[in-house]
């Protein structure tokens, strides 16, 4: 037992992602972590939300003239997106979870697929919105 | 079943932690289960885009189905965010004290802002404000 005294074996690393070329699954891979921690916050809004309208008309008028602000609606735009984008990736994900679509080019049509949708239900919810349509 | 660990890579104790699976399942089912409710969140703050207080108030308050769903809305969420922001704070945090900080500061925030999410809701719902 001569190995025990060396400790632990060098772990095999997994090559670093700049050895890769860029490819779509790989961003649709990080912009599902990115999206994620994204709606972290867009959660910890919807608690301020819940908060301001239990606190009455007055809290509720300035949580809503924050989100009407410029920088609160580029915020909410990006959550738009982030809130479809985790949905239809996630959806992706729960396929995998069946065995099913892990072949080069379904995972690469899928990925194509769900970042059309979500710029496609974005830009038709933020049109709707902007049109005075909402 | 027989372990076919070896002696001393148990003493090494670098193995799995052994409660992965739960964690990955309860991942999923609220996975599942928020794939509906973010569904109708969408569509409920669309209705509530120019509503006043008094407008959200009664949208909470006329048909019970929206505090329930929202309720739910908000467990389920902070539930699932709660597990993913662990993955990422072990995946990219290799320092063991910086580490446990932050999953604990994770664990409070959304145990925090889940309980006031909640609470608020049914105080609107239930007419107590």
């Amino acid at each position: 037992m001569t190995d025990a005294t060396r400790g632990p074996r060098e772990r095999p690393l997994s090559p670093h992602v700049q050895v890769w070329r860029w490819h779509v699954t790989m961003a649709t891979s990080i912009l599902h972590r990115v999206s994620g921690v994204g709606l972290y916050v867009g959660a910890l809004m919807l608690a301020g939300w819940a908060v301001s309208l239990a606190r009455g008309p007055e809290a509720y008028a300035g949580f809503k003239a924050a989100l009407g602000s410029p920088i609160g609606q580029v915020i909410l735009f990006l959550l738009t997106a982030a809130v479809f984008y985790h949905l239809a990736n996630g959806i992706r994900h729960l396929v995998w979870d069946t065995g099913r679509g892990f072949g080069l080019k379904s995972a690469n049509s899928s990925a194509w697929f769900v970042l059309f949708f979500t710029a496609a239900a974005t830009l038709v919810l933020w049109g709707a919105y902007l049109m005075g349509m909402i | 079943m027989p372990s076919y660990r070896t002696p001393l890579s148990r003493a090494r104790g670098l193995g799995a932690a052994g409660h992965g699976v739960g964690h990955w399942i309860g991942e999923r089912v609220s996975a599942v289960a928020l794939v509906p409710l973010v569904l109708w969140l969408v569509f409920s703050f669309v209705r509530l885009a120019h509503a006043d207080h008094a407008e959200a108030v009664a949208w909470l308050r006329d048909n019970p189905l929206n505090p329930v769903l929202l309720t739910l809305l908000a467990a389920v969420s902070f539930w699932h965010m709660h597990d993913g922001m662990r993955v990422v704070v072990e995946d990219y945090i290799e320092k063991v004290s910086t580490k446990a900080t932050l999953l604990i500061l994770n664990l409070f925030v959304c145990v925090l802002a889940g309980g006031l999410a909640v609470f608020s809701i049914l105080q609107v719902a239930l007419g107590g404000q």
